[in-house]
């Protein structure tokens, strides 16, 4: 359960911030481009020191979504234990939210994963790169247009052998 | 494939011809490593001027199949993502759905959860510090540690019947209640337990060799533990207080006694130091369980439909023969809110937490994982930098990565 304080400071920054709650959760949608000023307030003012977590939703096939992808962000104080979720919805194909890197260190790995399985760019990343899959990997996994079995990389994978290596 | 530097370790100009730099691949097939994970070192003689981390040799795809298994088959696939403790990921795994599913669990059902998820706190903190012991030199220190985690894994066959892969949990209850039997052996546990943990100590607390190769090494402060996003036992040995189970109670730790360990150095010895009491500080809580396991019902009541109903019930009432059909029937299982929320508990690597997405189905539309290895070994080119070549056993020991998490 968040802090009052906290929703209306959402709301000083961005007046069309919808605020949601669930199983003792609030969430807090904000558009794309107030995303950082969001965060550095949330940050700076409301003592959010620890980013939990950074994923993303795929919403293709599901029931009465509006938006394709649904960016989750996990926020935590250390000192009051206050939660809050932050959402961010995009569409394709402008797929683009600034990194927070530079408010927390930790967002490297959690947005380096959300680029590498759902192709969400995160602009001002330091190391842009995929993480878990392959540099020369194409598809996005863990979209929903993805098969669960792939679509056959396993399977023409290059060998390399111990001259090439 | 070509490994590009990480820019945020800009310590060396690229540019520059840097021909006194030795470029070392370290893994993924190496026995310090002790899980499938790849490091290239960039060494200066005997010291890491650079470590760049290559991970996903063990990626299996683990939230993709959470999108087709339903919420009971996948506790399976949380089984194998840290595989030293099953039963957090169970815990964790379940704690999630059931929170998604609103569903309040008896109180039996919590206490049993709490004695299993602590028994495998001191089973993971057995293995990372005996893992680090071994990898320092104190191989007497890592037998001791094993053959108290037999203990644990005897206790754990006798509750559930698998030793490795538990799969203990259920949507709304467990898999089995605790029988006398087990209540025996915890006891019998908890009564040598510590016996086998001030030998431990004596082993290595004040040890030269050990003490010289960890003291001071890989120091993590309080602020870059917050600020990369450290938590659990990791953090708790840089100063940062946050523990879980005190700040935002889950299942039964509010009922009980215990201290959150905590360490000021955010040395590999004080994050040794910092699992060593917790695993004290577990046996307390577990000792105090075990004693006051309160009466009644392991699952949630019929009603709820979401956990399999006794043989008893299926057979006696028309309540439970109704929903062993309907939970047990392919296309029918129980339903979810369309609705999104996250759970959390504190694991014995940190905080484990899983995000699941209900689409009216049984079957999860998106299930994270925050698994606590992948953001402790981002830590690792950090803590590493300056180092020499064989502290990397080190604190890639006191950090505890499980590359099954680390890479899902």
């Amino acid at each position: 359960m968040a802090n009052q304080a906290t929703v209306d400071l959402i709301h000083l920054v961005s007046s069309g911030a919808k605020v949601s709650e669930y199983a003792g959760q609030t969430r807090v949608v904000v558009p794309a481009d107030v995303l950082f000023v969001v965060m550095e307030r949330l940050k700076k003012q409301r003592g959010f020191d620890l980013l939990v977590d950074v994923t993303c939703v795929d919403y293709l096939h599901y029931r009465d979504a509006t938006d394709r992808f649904g960016l989750v962000y996990l926020l935590a104080s250390t000192e009051s234990n206050e939660r809050l979720t932050v959402r961010v919805f995009l569409n394709e194909p402008d797929l683009v939210v600034p990194s927070v890197v530079a408010l927390w260190a930790g967002a490297d790995w959690f947005e380096r994963e959300t680029w590498d399985m759902f192709g969400v760019t995160f602009s001002g990343h330091p190391d842009h790169r995929r993480i878990l899959m392959p540099d020369d990997f194409t598809a996005f996994p863990l979209r929903k247009d993805y098969p669960l079995q792939g679509r056959g990389e396993r399977h023409n994978f290059p060998v390399l052998g111990r001259a090439e290596s | 494939m070509p490994l590009t530097p990480a820019i945020t370790t800009h310590d060396i100009a690229h540019d520059e011809p840097q021909d006194y730099l030795w470029t070392l691949n370290f893994g993924p097939q190496h026995p310090a490593t002790h899980t499938t994970l790849r490091l290239v070192l960039k060494l200066d003689g005997e010291r890491v001027v650079e470590a760049m981390p290559d991970i996903g040799y063990l990626h299996s795809g683990f939230e993709k199949i959470g999108e087709s298994l339903n919420f009971n088959q996948y506790v399976t696939v949380t089984d194998r993502m840290n595989y030293i403790s099953p039963m957090a990921n169970n815990v964790a795994w379940h704690g999630a759905v059931e929170r998604l599913l609103g569903l309040e669990l008896p109180s039996r059902c919590q206490y049993i959860r709490t004695i299993i998820c602590e028994l495998a706190r001191i089973s993971d903190h057995l293995l990372c510090n005996g893992a680090v012991g071994l990898d320092t030199g104190a191989f007497t220190f890592f037998m001791y540690a094993f053959n108290q985690r037999e203990a644990i894994y005897d206790i754990f066959e006798t509750l559930c019947g698998a030793r490795f892969t538990n799969s203990y949990t259920r949507v709304g209850g467990l898999m089995y209640d605790i029988t006398p039997l087990v209540v025996e052996k915890i006891r019998k546990f908890c009564k040598e337990f510590p016996k086998t943990l001030d030998d431990m100590e004596r082993l290595l607390n004040r040890n030269r060799i050990f003490v010289d190769r960890t003291k001071g090494v890989g120091v993590l402060s309080k602020a870059e533990a917050t600020n990369r996003s450290a938590t659990g036992p990791i953090a708790r040995a840089s100063g940062v207080t946050r523990d879980l189970r005190k700040d935002d109670p889950y299942l039964a730790y509010k009922d009980f006694d215990f201290k959150v360990c905590c360490a000021t150095s955010g040395d590999c010895f004080a994050r040794y130091l910092v699992r060593m009491s917790e695993m004290r500080e577990s046996l307390r809580i577990v000792e105090q369980a075990i004693e006051n396991i309160p009466a009644g019902p392991v699952n949630v009541a019929v009603g709820e439909r979401t956990a399999l109903p006794t043989k008893r019930q299926v057979y006696s009432t028309i309540e439970g023969t109704i929903t062993h059909f309907e939970l047990s029937m392919a296309n029918r299982g129980f339903e979810t809110p369309n609705e999104e929320s996250y759970f959390a508990i504190e694991a014995p690597n940190g905080e484990l937490g899983f995000y699941v997405v209900g689409d009216g189905t049984d079957v999860a539309y998106r299930a994270r994982c925050r698994p606590p290895s992948y953001i402790h070994f981002s830590l690792f080119p950090y803590l590493i930098r300056g180092h020499t070549l064989s502290d990397i056993v080190a604190v890639l020991g006191s950090l505890n990565i499980i590359a099954a998490e680390l890479d899902r």
